[in-house]
């Protein structure tokens, strides 16, 4: 009975107390406790770690920690917005600001911190802020609108995310920071000094070494701030990011211990000074005197009382490490281990380029071991020198190698091989390449995703992953495992290498490209993978490579899979399906009234697409010119609905009818159907483009999706719907329609040219190294270099369309294949056949069943057309 | 094309003895075509890209479709010719009609010529 279990409560529901409640659900415990938990915000758990990025397009909901369904799923009772005010110890219970009282046998506090405002004179006025929650940057935002000044007090490390924000929101900003130089707790002077020019160079104003003495108010709002130099400045928005304190309220309150500076005293078990309490997070003091304002240290005791609460053995929690990477306003910094050199006898090993903003110094011992360092800049090495920190080996390498920038002739950048085993490589999750190793060797993992789920490492900031891909595939390899990444037992070369030899020595046909660059013996066939992936590569290159456009021309014509070859989707029957392109969804009644005379006419099976379009069923080979050429002259073209290629840019109705809609979002989608139609892809592509944020298109479950902003479009990348349904990424905003159809050629261009086979968007990007930043970086920013030359591929590729099935009525060399039987033209497949269902027909399977059931139907006596005598008069 | 007097001509043996199908040149190196039989059963006619001529029913076993004429050849790497069937891509040796991907399962072959 439920009511006999003890009742664990949890106050607060940040990211500690989710990680807390996971942690409980995978110990196994989840059930043998009444959970309820007491939230004060109005939202469950969300990512604060990752709350900046709210302003480049991630929602409320997709910063939401749990996956849906968790809490109902383990039975827990969450209570939003109902905050607790009080704390009874000698009770044991609990009572809500709304003045509900609840009674625990376990009370778990997860409060977390507060942000620092110092006392200063105006703190309070309109327009001041601070930067902690999503109701806080909402109200940033708001405010910005009608700002044009924004100042940071705080140059640390949330402080530089607060100024990025306010950069990114249009204003002049400013950053206030008391020490002689910006992250005075992770960096160096030297440091401090890279960071500050290139944060400079990118407009933000830097003031160091003066402390804020009053925000100016006239009106109750906020208009400047006076400093302890004497000097002032004129800004309309100030944001507080002074540090943090922990909330150990409720705890002082009631009696508990806490430190002199704050926070929930707790022992090595997170236990408090009440037994029945135990404090994690942000809210609690360590036994090393410190509170820790990291999430990983957080999550470490989160598990760790769950796993108690699930009667499991646990590690005392006796501190953390600090280090951290992060990116500030672009720039790249990490700091890790003994950063300022303060072990007895440390060495410096430095690095320092300021043209490019670049500073990396090592600490090490006088043997060469790795105490600490510091990383602007260039923090690419932060992953492997991380966790070689403080193992007391000397490096594999010499120090100074590790410092240089890549390309330098003695350069060298360090792979997993060179950790030990106990080297701590995800340091969110405290995994170990150790944990990793055994991933692979005893849990059968044999891919980096499989690896992530198995043991959680680099499911939180990502830093490590490219490490364990390396880690991965090391021990992959030890273990005899053959990682074959070559696209069939034809080639060993990825999709995506085959594309750049096509390119590169304009190899026009699948036969010299297997005889020049195939692993397979002489005068092999090829096979079914790379015939159908080759012929897109050619395909989508055609006009570069002067071969035929055509998919059914030469060489070509045989590559294609079935539905290529026939331009048209082969269905359970044999039969064929047809799908006439509807750009954008938007279609006359004329056109209407054809699609339904040619399927009434031809006996066809009709329904309505998820991507608006309407598929006809049950065509047979012979059928299709036939259907086609009814199509064509009504002004129907290809819908490409058999190809890897561009298949439908749904629309909403957008601002032509729509009250809501800002921008025209069926001309949009008109556009971009009409400008890719055609275009070869290594997976199908879907597009949407919805009129405004309320998105009813659904614009970011496709490939590419775009959704109107008064301002223009923004665009949104690596969307899928189906059985691994993704949320599309945002890639840029506010784009006017010149900006966006660039925009989508390069990103297009440059999906086609690196992906795998059968790799949709979404997978890919999720996969290529450096994610969307990296394809931002490529596609926006043109980092390679290569944007011309993607633009101007897809320009070829426009200017070569040409409708396919126009193409093959008017070609009767194309037209030959459109036979059901090679030896008697003109007689359809008696396999072919329909019974009713609603008032329409569905394939007779039950004639498939055994040839003889096919036989008996064609008995003279039952079959419309008795084969031998037929083939008698074909002759 | 046109089929000139000279053009060979491909043949399948059935009960009904050597039947016609078509002319050699028809056939596209790396594909197929169906073949209607006498008796109403059909045949998938291939040719390979060494020229090579193979017949074998056009039933997939797996589904009951007259498909496999239209599946892409393919050759293992110890040189078996196979046709791939275009709806669940079970691979069948032309030259024996042995399913490669699952034992048990043989579809028939039929004897071809080219004259
Ligand atoms: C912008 C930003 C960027 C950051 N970046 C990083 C980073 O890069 N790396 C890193 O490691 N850390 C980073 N942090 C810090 C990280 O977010 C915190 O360490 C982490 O959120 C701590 O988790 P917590 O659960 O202890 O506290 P929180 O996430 O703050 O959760 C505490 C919750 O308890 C609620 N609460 C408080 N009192 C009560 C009460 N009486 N009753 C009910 N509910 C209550 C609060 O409303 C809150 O929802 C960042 C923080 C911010 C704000
Ligand atoms: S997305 Fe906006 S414009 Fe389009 S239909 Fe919905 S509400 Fe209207």
């Amino acid at each position: 009975m439920t009511t006999t279990k003890p009742t664990l409560l949890l106050v607060g529901y940040g990211m500690v107390g989710h990680r807390f409640l996971e942690a409980l659900a995978e110990a196994g415990a989840a059930a043998r406790y009444r959970v309820v938990v007491l939230a004060e915000e109005p939202r469950p758990a969300y990512d604060r770690v990752g709350l900046t990025s709210y302003f480049s397009g991630r929602s409320a909901d997709d910063l939401l920690l749990a996956e849906e369904g968790f809490t109902d799923r383990h039975g827990f009772e969450v209570h939003l917005s109902s905050p607790a005010v009080s704390l009874d110890p000698a009770a044991r219970t609990v009572t809500t600001a709304a003045g509900r009282t609840l009674s625990y046998d376990t009370l778990v506090l997860a409060t977390g911190s507060y942000p620092f405002v110092p006392p200063v004179d105006g703190r309070d006025a309109e327009g001041c802020f601070v930067y902690r929650t999503i109701e806080d940057l909402q109200a940033i935002e708001a405010y910005a609108a009608g700002a044009r000044v924004g100042a940071v007090v705080g140059g640390g490390l949330l402080g530089l995310e607060a100024a990025g924000a306010l950069k990114g929101l249009g204003l002049e900003t400013h950053v206030v920071e008391f020490a002689p130089r910006l992250m005075p707790v992770q960096v160096d002077e030297a440091g401090g000094a890279a960071l500050r020019r290139t944060i400079e160079s990118m407009g933000v104003v830097v003031h160091t070494g003066i402390g804020t003495k009053a925000i100016t108010v006239a009106d109750g709002r906020a208009v400047g701030m006076s400093f302890t130099d004497d000097s002032e400045l004129a800004t309309d928005l100030v944001v507080f990011s002074a540090g943090v304190r922990p909330r150990d309220q409720l705890a002082r309150e009631a009696g508990l211990a806490v430190g002199e500076r704050g926070g929930i005293a707790i022992d090595e078990h997170c236990r408090t000074s009440d037994p029945h309490v135990f404090a994690i997070g942000e809210c609690a003091l360590a036994v090393d005197g410190r509170v820790y304002g990291l999430v990983a240290p957080g999550y470490e005791m989160a598990v760790s009382v769950a796993r108690q609460l699930a009667e499991q053995a646990v590690q005392p929690f006796t501190g953390a490490d600090l280090s951290t990477k992060l990116k500030l306003l672009g720039v790249d910094v990490a700091s890790f281990g003994d950063a300022f050199g303060s072990t007895p006898g440390s060495l410096d090993v430095v690095y320092s380029d300021s043209r490019s903003g670049v500073y990396k110094k090592l600490v090490v011992t006088a043997e060469g071991a790795l105490l600490g360092g510091i990383l602007v800049g260039d923090a690419s090495a932060y992953a492997t020198l991380r966790p070689l920190t403080g193992t007391g080996r000397p490096l594999p390498v010499p120090a100074e190698s590790l410092v240089l920038p890549a390309g330098a002739d003695t350069a060298v950048s360090l792979g997993g091989s060179a950790l030990p085993d106990d080297a701590v490589v995800c340091s969110c999750n405290n995994v170990t390449k150790g944990t990793i190793r055994a991933a692979v060797t005893d849990h059968q993992c044999t891919t980096v995703p499989e690896v992530k789920k198995c043991t959680r490492a680099g499911t939180n900031c990502g830093s490590c992953v490219k490490l364990l891909g390396t880690i991965v595939a090391d021990e992959l390899e030890a273990s005899g495992v053959e990682v074959d990444r070559g696209l069939c037992p034809c080639f060993a070369h990825t999709r995506a290498e085959l594309y750049e030899i096509v390119l590169v020595k304009r190899i026009s046909t699948h036969r010299r490209l297997l005889a020049e660059h195939g692993r397979a013996p002489e005068g092999s066939e090829g096979c079914e993978v790379c015939k159908p992936t080759v012929a897109s590569i050619i395909a989508s290159l055609a006009p570069v490579l002067e071969a035929s456009g055509h998919i059914l021309d030469g060489e070509q014509g045989a590559l294609q899979d079935t539905n290529d070859h026939f331009l048209a989707n082969l269905q359970k029957n044999g039969s064929y399906s047809v799908v006439p392109r509807i750009p954008g969804g938007e279609i006359t009644p004329d056109k209407l009234i054809v699609i339904g005379e040619v399927a009434k006419e031809f006996g066809l099976y009709t329904k309505i697409t998820g991507g608006q379009r309407i598929d006809l069923f049950g065509a047979s080979v012979d059928q299709l010119p036939m259907i086609w050429s009814r199509l064509v002259a009504a002004g129907f073209e290809s819908g490409h609905a058999y190809g890897k290629s561009l298949r439908t840019v749904k629309s909403c109705v957008g601002s032509t009818w729509c009250r809501y809609g800002v921008q025209d979002s069926v001309a949009m989608a008109i556009q971009l159907e009409l400008r890719y139609r055609g275009l070869r892809s290594p997976h199908k592509l879907k597009s949407a483009v919805s009129g405004c944020a309320r998105e009813c298109a659904e614009a970011r479950g496709k490939d590419f999706g775009v959704i109107a902003t008064t301002n223009g479009w923004n665009l949104y990348v690596g969307g899928n719907g189906g059985a691994t349904p993704r949320h599309a990424d945002l890639l840029a905003q506010d784009l006017d329609d010149e900006q966006l159809v660039r925009l989508i050629d390069r990103f297009l261009m440059f999906y086609i040219r690196t992906a795998d086979r059968l790799e949709r968007t979404s997978t890919w990007l999720e996969r290529i190294e450096g994610g969307l930043d990296h394809v931002r970086e490529v596609v926006v920013e043109d980092s390679l270099g290569i944007a011309d030359e993607l633009e101007a591929l897809m320009a070829r590729h426009i200017g070569d369309y040409q409708d396919e099935w126009a193409a093959t009525l008017a070609d009767p060399d194309r037209m030959r294949r459109f036979v059901s039987f090679v030896n008697a033209p003109g007689v359809p497949d008696p396999s072919i056949r329909f019974v009713p269902e609603r008032d329409q027909v569905k394939p007779d399977l039950v004639l498939l069943a055994t040839e003889e059931q096919l036989l008996a139907a064609l008995d003279p006596d039952n079959a419309p057309f008795p084969a031998a005598r037929i083939l008698e008069e074909a002759r | 094309m046109t089929a000139t007097a000279t053009a060979t001509r491909v043949e399948l043996l059935s009960a009904a003895g050597w039947s016609p199908v078509c002319d050699w040149d028809l056939l596209v190196p790396g594909r197929g075509v169906a073949v209607l039989l006498p008796d109403g059963r059909q045949a998938a006619v291939f040719r390979d890209g060494s020229d090579r001529l193979y017949a074998v029913d056009n039933r997939d076993p797996f589904t009951g479709a007259y498909v496999l004429s239209r599946g892409l050849l393919g050759s293992t790497s110890d040189g078996r010719v196979y046709v791939a069937s275009p709806l669940l891509k079970q691979r069948f040796d032309l030259a024996t009609g042995e399913c490669l991907d699952d034992e048990g399962v043989r579809i028939a072959v039929h004897a071809a010529r080219s004259v």
